[in-house]
């Protein structure tokens, strides 16, 4: 099966996209840039780092931006994967859904409109384990959003190890917060993974915060070899 | 031991992190389980297992669907069975009951139609099927939403479908099926 790969560049989907392609052959992945902050579906600080993680991937990547209104942004996702399946013949989509059934069911309506299966590998696992199978593959992963109390910005930037781990489990059992950031409390930016023939150097960021929301965006980047 | 049989269109597939691992998380902690691909079942084993859920698959999967023969041992086999989605609809099949065409994908509405052991009263419950089932001579409703059925039961053995994904909200309903008596 040719698949294509909705790809956020940030742990979940670069997860997802690891798992289908010891399955299926991923022969593109598929961004939706949106302009809407508050965006549910699609938004992540550092989604123009997809172009250069695409090009770590040596995978061609479908973007198409969208002003992130509540209806409009699904059918830019629609047009998206529509392109996708026009320009690389994609039979199925890969989804880094774990817990949403919010996401999950609006990927699935699409794909159906669309007659092209969707796949969602990491559905329902657990969450201290995702993050514990990316440390055990040498994912490199940042924090590069943070937007939950008692989160603030001296987490943004720091790589997921099993110290933060266990920090951020332990916050689970004091405040409600999901380790792996499924309600929107962390935002991550892959930098390294097995598939990327190269690694991703931060050159330059920035990182704005105020109280328990805050963002580490990278403004310059480069592929260095591995 | 509870079987879980594996219904994607081919063993180890890409689906099967997203319909059979989250089925067994439910059951493992409550009793011990083994997971076959429907293709892999020998009918002669199936005595040693105290019951058998059958999953779901992708929403373009139909393959069991087309394999029908390949499920003749539901018939014989006298212990609770559980199918879910695919499964429900391929449990119809096997006895001679047709499909009817009902399209349902994310949270859905269910109200109970028949008191049961697995579930009460109205709830939400999460939906991805093209196809569920009439009310048959073989089976009788248990639960349905605005559209079709969403749950049956066999009239005389203890076989249950239900059309919803229980693994995915409503954990507690595949409990309850692990704890049923016969």
């Amino acid at each position: 099966m040719r698949l294509g790969v909705l790809f956020s560049g940030g742990k979940d989907s670069t997860l997802a996209l690891h798992l289908a392609a010891q399955k299926e052959e991923v022969v593109c992945l598929i961004t939706v840039v949106s302009k809407n902050k508050e965006s549910y579906m699609f938004h992540t600080p550092n989604i123009d780092v997809t172009a250069l993680q695409a090009e770590a991937l040596e995978l061609p990547l479908v973007s198409v931006t969208t002003e992130g209104q509540k209806e409009e942004e699904l059918a830019d996702l629609e047009r998206a994967i529509a392109e996708a399946k026009n320009k690389f013949q994609i039979d199925g989509v890969v989804t880094g859904a774990v817990e949403s059934v919010y996401q999950a069911s609006r990927v699935q309506r699409i794909c159906n409109r669309l007659d092209v299966w969707c796949f969602n590998p990491l559905w329902k696992h657990d969450q201290k384990t995702l993050l514990e199978t990316l440390v055990e593959k040498n994912f490199k992963v940042v924090i590069s959003g943070v937007f939950a109390y008692p989160l603030d910005e001296k987490w943004l930037g720091k790589q997921i190890d099993t110290k933060i781990i266990a920090r951020l489990v332990e916050l689970q059992s004091q405040y409600g917060i999901s380790p792996s950031g499924e309600g929107g409390e962390i935002e991550t930016t892959v930098l390294d993974a097995p598939m990327f023939k190269q690694r991703i150097e931060i050159i330059d960021y920035t990182i704005e915060a105020k109280g328990n929301s805050g963002v580490y965006i990278i403004n310059q980047a480069r592929l260095v070899p591995k | 031991m509870i079987l879980i049989v594996d219904m994607n269109w081919m063993r180890n597939s890409l689906a099967f992190n997203e319909f059979v691992l989250p089925i067994v998380s439910v059951v493992e902690p409550l009793e011990e389980c083994m997971v076959k691909h429907f293709l892999e079942i020998d009918p002669a084993e199936l005595c040693g297992y105290s019951k058998i859920v059958l999953s779901g698959t992708a929403l373009k999967d139909h393959a069991t669907l087309k394999q029908v023969d390949k499920f003749n041992w539901i018939k014989k086999y006298d212990k609770p069975i559980l199918g879910i989605c695919a499964g429900m609809q391929t449990i119809s099949l096997v006895f001679g009951e047709p499909l009817t065409t009902c399209l349902q994908i994310g949270m859905t509405e269910i109200t109970t139609l028949k008191e049961n052991p697995l579930f009460q009263g109205t709830f939400k419950a999460y939906a991805l099927h093209n196809y569920s089932v009439e009310p048959s001579q073989t089976f009788e409703a248990l639960a349905e939403s605005t559209k079709c059925i969403q749950a049956v039961k066999h009239k005389q053995k203890t076989i249950y479908g239900v059309l919803f994904h229980p693994e995915v909200r409503n954990q507690e309903i595949l409990k309850l099926f692990v704890q049923i008596n016969q």
